[in-house]
């Protein structure tokens, strides 16, 4: 049994760790660091309910303070990790400190994607990632403002959406054809670029951010060859995985920390968790997911593993997205070679896309469709074959898409 | 400040104070109330919140919305007096409320 467990990163999937390990009997020291100032919160509210306003701060936070002391967790804030001693075991932080450790746990994370064309740093040029990253946002958040979003994912829709509410006049560019090509099929894109431009945001596809222009603050912002004026932008193009300290320790890394179904790096001292990590998704394909899932059932699988207990990590991925009164409900990995069966009229506002593969349900996209998301979700599990005609079948409901 | 109950399936129970406004499943978590996961933090989108809630109380509660109803469908050990405590939004009116935690949840 190790005697101290250090967790570098203090986000979802460390608050999550930390909770495992105490609830699975491990009695020694845990040490938590992270770079913010902030305990451990809730990103997903960010470009919600947390920019809309409509969300204290307070409300972010993952557990109280109490949760902590009664852990006995040593929660270390504002505070990095130069290197990894991986040798004498131990962690050297930027502050000097040097935290011995029988275990570790990266749980690092993401950073945003920069824009890197002319003009991208200029001020009002803004990346959503972390709560400071909002609070700077907000009073620039005003009725009437123009903002251009670069990025048409769920960072910058979700963003366009507070936008849009709160009166803002919005402009989304995108470099692909279509809205979220990444997490969503077609019809999904294309039912979300007519909700959008309903409320009013001006949707701009094929179109690269080129470059920014102002005194002394972004004022223009030129895309698809297009000059716009721009009182704020918003940048959402992704992320990368924050795996330099695994990298610059000599652990295997290609775009994430690559660990195996166990969270256990190359290192078996060493164990890595949600967004940072590159790991065998269940269908045997390596892949790094950005999601509140994989931080939560990686972080339980590492905490496992770091106390010999380990258990092999399957569970299936699930995301959800928040635009207008849309709730956007994903489980599973799509790929593009999958056939796509539509269940439900998208102009009703309710429908779902089930990805077929192999004749078994390999993932479901979900609008306002909680049934078919919910089921969905165990047929995935359980690799139920249904055909494609059932799946459309209005008249099966889902409860009995299964039998 | 509303105070609210939760009873775990081995009969313990906690009173916890909850800001109004703030969900019944928020003020689970901050106060560390066992069987309330709340993976997706209140957004609906995962029933790892689900309680049930004392028969007297039930007719007290605002209504379910459909996206709660189709969650909650899906929930395990579901009864009539099964809520998602995410999507229960604290008010005046809801002081003394009792929800018990389901066992399927620990």
């Amino acid at each position: 049994m190790p005697e101290q467990i250090v967790i570098v990163g203090a986000g979802q999937a460390g608050v999550q760790a930390v909770q495992t390990l105490r609830a699975e009997g491990f009695a020694g020291a845990i040490a938590m660091i992270g770079d913010e100032a902030y305990p451990p919160y809730q990103r997903p509210p960010l470009s919600k309910a947390y920019l809309l306003g409509s969300f204290a701060r307070e409300r972010l936070f993952l557990k109280p303070d109490a949760f902590y002391q009664e852990a006995g967790c040593d929660l270390i804030l504002n505070a990095s990790v130069s290197a990894i001693d991986r040798t004498a075991k131990t962690l050297a932080l930027r502050d000097g400190r040097v935290l011995p450790y029988d275990k570790l746990l990266l749980a690092t994370g993401t950073r945003v994607r920069k824009l890197s064309c002319p003009g991208a740093d200029l001020p009002g040029v803004q990346y959503l990632r972390d709560i400071a990253d909002v609070d700077a946002l907000q009073p620039l958040f005003r009725s009437g403002a123009r903002m251009a979003v670069v990025g048409g994912g769920y960072i910058g829709l979700e963003v366009a959406a507070v936008g849009a509410k709160r009166g803002l006049d919005v402009a989304v560019f995108e470099t692909a054809d279509r809205l979220m090509a990444r997490a969503v099929s077609p019809v999904v894109s294309d039912f979300y670029a007519a909700e959008h431009a309903k409320a009013g945001v001006k949707l701009n596809l094929n179109s690269v951010a080129e470059e920014f222009e102002g005194k002394g603050k972004v004022e223009t912002i030129m895309a698809g060859g297009k000059k716009s004026m721009a009182d704020i932008v918003v940048v959402g193009i992704g992320v990368v995985p924050n795996d330099m300290l695994a990298r610059e320790s000599g652990l295997p890394c290609q775009d994430g920390i690559i660990v195996d179904r166990n969270a256990m790096t190359a290192d078996p001292a060493i164990f890595a968790a949600g967004d940072c990590t590159r790991h065998h998704g269940r269908e045997g394909v390596e892949i790094r997911l950005e999601c509140v899932q994989n931080a939560i059932d990686q972080a339980k699988h590492a905490a496992l593993a770091m106390l010999g207990r380990p258990k092999t990590y399957s569970e299936v991925p699930w995301f959800w997205s928040d635009q207008y009164d849309l709730k956007l409900q994903i489980a599973g990995l799509a790929r593009q070679s999958d056939q796509t069966v539509l269940r439900g009229d998208p102009a009703s506002r309710k429908f779902a896309v089930f990805h077929l593969r192999d004749d078994v349900v390999a993932a479901v996209e979900a609008v306002n469709a909680a049934p078919e998301y919910m089921i969905g979700k165990k047929l995935i599990a359980d690799r139920v074959a249904v055909t494609a005609e059932r799946l459309a079948d209005m008249s099966v409901p889902m409860k009995q898409m299964a039998a | 400040m509303p105070k609210v109950t939760f009873i775990q399936s081995d009969g313990s129970a906690q009173t916890v104070e909850i800001a109004l406004g703030w969900s019944v499943m928020e003020g689970a978590v901050r106060n560390l109330v066992p069987g309330i996961d709340a993976d997706c933090g209140g957004a609906c989108a995962c029933a790892t919140c689900h309680v049930h809630v004392d028969p007297a109380w039930v007719a007290a509660l605002p209504a379910k919305s459909d996206m709660e109803e189709a969650m909650l469908d899906f929930a395990q050990e579901l009864k009539p007096t099964s809520r998602l405590s995410c999507q229960l939004r604290v008010t005046p009116e809801m002081d003394g409320l009792v929800v018990r935690v389901p066992d399927s949840q620990h």
